[in-house]
């Protein structure tokens, strides 16, 4: 069982890159729809 | 949404099937032992970087020549992408280089042209971030994109052109080269996962440039009104 350390060290690191990668774009998406919102609502009341 | 979690879930569970194959069916390499394992997932995510990137070349090609955003949407995406599973390679790399070669990193041809390539699809991204008109941002990172996918073809001949440290070829690589025939389906397998998850990525982002993209119109539409 020798390097099963570093075997699971790079699964470990790989899927936390692309979980937070994920995450980010999640995160990124909900901020625009915020925005998006926020240009809606001053849409509404310059009517 | 329902959709995106079956699809998330979908991914997951290839990736979880590929993990297991890797550890549990692809037999013990002779030479090296149990570390030759993160070969199923730098390998793997290699290919599927240089997909992504290949996505991006093409899209930015597409652009420059019919000057639609969805072009630019996609080129963004796929380069986006690209460097996230560039930067697993860029990772996994020295986790298996240093029991093995007893070094985390050597500047041999492989390994260059791909820090190399990482550090163009992160200046491409970059550029993107500097230029506020959304036509002059597209058109002048499109122009960057083609000019970063010049590497790929340099990543993709390092280890065939050159000696270097890093090792060979396990696929086109002439006489000599290969795997064990289990090995190889392993491998295509985690790769194929891979691809699933670059499939998810880039759909996921591309909605959010096609968000961003509407937004900013919205708003010079309102600033100009």
């Amino acid at each position: 069982m020798k390097n099963l350390d570093s075997v699971f060290a790079a699964y470990m690191a790989a899927w936390a890159i692309f979980f937070v990668y994920y995450v980010t774009i999640a995160r990124r998406a909900a901020a625009l729809r915020q925005d998006i919102e926020r240009l809606k609502n001053s849409v509404t009341r310059g009517k | 949404m329902g959709k995106n979690i079956v699809a998330a879930v979908c991914v997951f569970v290839l990736l979880g099937a590929a993990a297991y194959a890797s550890f549990f069916i692809a037999p013990t390499d002779a030479k090296q032992g149990l570390i030759y394992r993160i070969l199923f997932l730098h390998v793997a995510s290699a290919w599927t970087g240089l997909t992504a990137f290949f996505i991006c070349f093409v899209a930015n090609l597409l652009y420059v020549w019919r000057r639609q955003p969805r072009w630019d949407w996609l080129g963004v995406s796929g380069g986006e992408v690209g460097l996230a599973f560039t930067t697993v390679v860029l990772v996994t790399g020295p986790i298996w280089a240093h029991p093995v070669w007893g070094i985390w990193w050597t500047w041999d041809a492989r390994l260059t042209s791909t820090f190399v390539l990482w550090l163009l699809y992160a200046s491409y991204l970059l550029l993107r971030t500097l230029i506020e008109e959304p036509d002059r941002r597209a058109l002048l990172s499109a122009l960057f994109g083609i000019f970063a996918f010049l590497d790929v073809p340099l990543v993709f001949g390092s280890i065939r052109w050159w000696r270097t440290q890093h090792p060979q070829p396990v696929v086109m690589g002439g006489p000599g080269s290969g795997l064990d025939p289990t090995m190889y389906k392993v491998l295509f397998f985690s790769w194929f996962a891979m691809l699933a998850l670059m499939t998810l990525l880039l759909r996921q982002r591309y909605r959010l440039e096609a968000m961003r993209g509407e937004f900013e119109t919205a708003q010079q539409e309102m600033e100009t009104a």
